[in-house]
């Protein structure tokens, strides 16, 4: 039964980052591209964590907690730049 | 039993990721996008983690605890990046949509 | 408001904690060498940061400050299921808005824990504390301080304010009593 609900899972996250790279594409404006990057960051966490539950091994968890730091950091780097036009003052 | 528990932590937290992703293709202008991600994805990512956490915490050898960091780590940096974006927003007079109340609330930055 | 701690060589208590728990979690492990490695850098960290730091109000509640953590967390759970329901309606049915909610804390740390909570709880993300700090004279405090949120669904602005404040402002007053 878990293997089906993973995939599921899988399907689920796989549609949800098709809708914020539509975002990211359509735009209309910069934060909204950064507003859909970030989530793009976060959902993407998500897929490793469920490839690492579906080959059952613990390793990919470093990699998660990797990309959450760099996404965060990106994101507030990227909207600093919008901010003041600089990210270190 | 262990199955069924970490099955349904796993559909909700999918149910909310896709929910956020959803709030941010429906919704009509920036601040009303910026809903979405913030809090459903949130919530979603950590139901998924724990998922994950009692997963790994029956198949393997001893209790795993580790995955409750990325949990606490997006809880804690979701409403920073939201804020750093919602600020840019502002300072770039985005558009919201016309039946915003309170517009004049906003005050014009330096 | 206290801000200094009660011993000099541990500055900031909660935070040391926070290093020690967060570094057996990186490990994953309860060995005894892991618990004596982890107590020598929770409270050489600190020490070797605290000049960096401006000085912060500390923790005088922490058992108020638990049941504020639990309260939090019961409520993103219910304001999360609140905010699909929204996000998955009609989005014409919707009444976004921009409230100023004024605020009665002072020091930067309770608000930005309050801006948090706010942004994570009903409907609402906090954008901006007002009066702008650029503004004012040099190293002058303001009077009066607001936060500007965004409510995706505002049905009524007095009692969202009154929430906010009584809600989450008010247990933070007095974990920190400032």
């Amino acid at each position: 039964m878990l293997e089906t609900v993973i995939l599921i899972v899988f399907a689920m996250i796989g549609i949800s980052l098709l809708l914020n790279l539509w975002r990211l594409v359509v735009g209309p404006s910069v934060p909204d591209r950064i507003l859909a990057l970030d989530t793009m960051y976060i959902n993407s966490i998500a897929l490793i964590i469920l490839y690492g539950m579906s080959m059952g091994t613990a390793l990919y968890f470093e990699a998660a907690l990797l990309i959450a730091m760099l996404g965060f950091v990106s994101t507030v780097a990227v909207c600093k730049y919008l901010l003041r036009g600089d990210i270190i003052e | 039993m262990a199955e069924y528990i970490i099955s349904i932590l796993l559909l909700i937290g999918g149910c909310f990721v896709l929910v956020g992703s959803i709030g941010l293709v429906k919704m009509p202008d920036f601040f009303m996008r910026l809903h979405g991600p913030t809090k459903a994805t949130t919530l979603g990512m950590a139901s998924l983690l724990t998922a994950a956490m009692v997963f790994f915490s029956t198949t393997g050898e001893s209790l795993s605890l580790k995955e409750i960091l990325i949990s606490i780590f997006l809880l804690l940096t979701a409403p920073i990046s939201g804020y750093m974006l919602i600020k840019s927003a502002i300072h770039h007079k985005l558009e919201s949509i016309k039946r915003t109340s309170g517009k004049d609330n906003i005050e014009d930055d330096v | 408001m206290r801000l200094e701690a009660r011993f000099s060589w541990l500055p900031t208590p909660f935070r040391s904690l926070l290093l020690f728990v967060v570094w057996l979690l990186l490990n994953n492990t309860l060995s005894l060498g892991h618990i004596v490695l982890g107590t020598i850098l929770a409270i050489l960290i600190p020490l070797a940061t605290y000049p960096f730091r401006t000085p912060q109000p500390l923790i005088v509640k922490p058992g108020l400050a638990v049941r504020h953590l639990l309260l939090v967390l019961y409520d993103i759970i219910t304001a999360n299921v609140q905010v699909a329901i929204l996000i998955l309606g009609p989005t014409k049915k919707l009444n976004p808005g921009f409230v100023k909610v004024p605020l009665d804390l002072t020091h930067s740390m309770p608000i930005t824990i309050l801006a948090s909570t706010v942004s994570l709880t009903p409907g609402t993300v906090s954008a901006e504390v007002y009066p702008w700090l650029e503004s004012l004279p040099e190293g002058e405090d303001p009077s009066e301080r607001y936060l500007l949120i965004h409510v995706l669904n505002l049905q009524d602005e007095q009692a969202l304010i009154q929430t906010v404040k009584q809600r989450y402002e008010a247990p933070l007053k007095e974990i920190f009593e400032c």
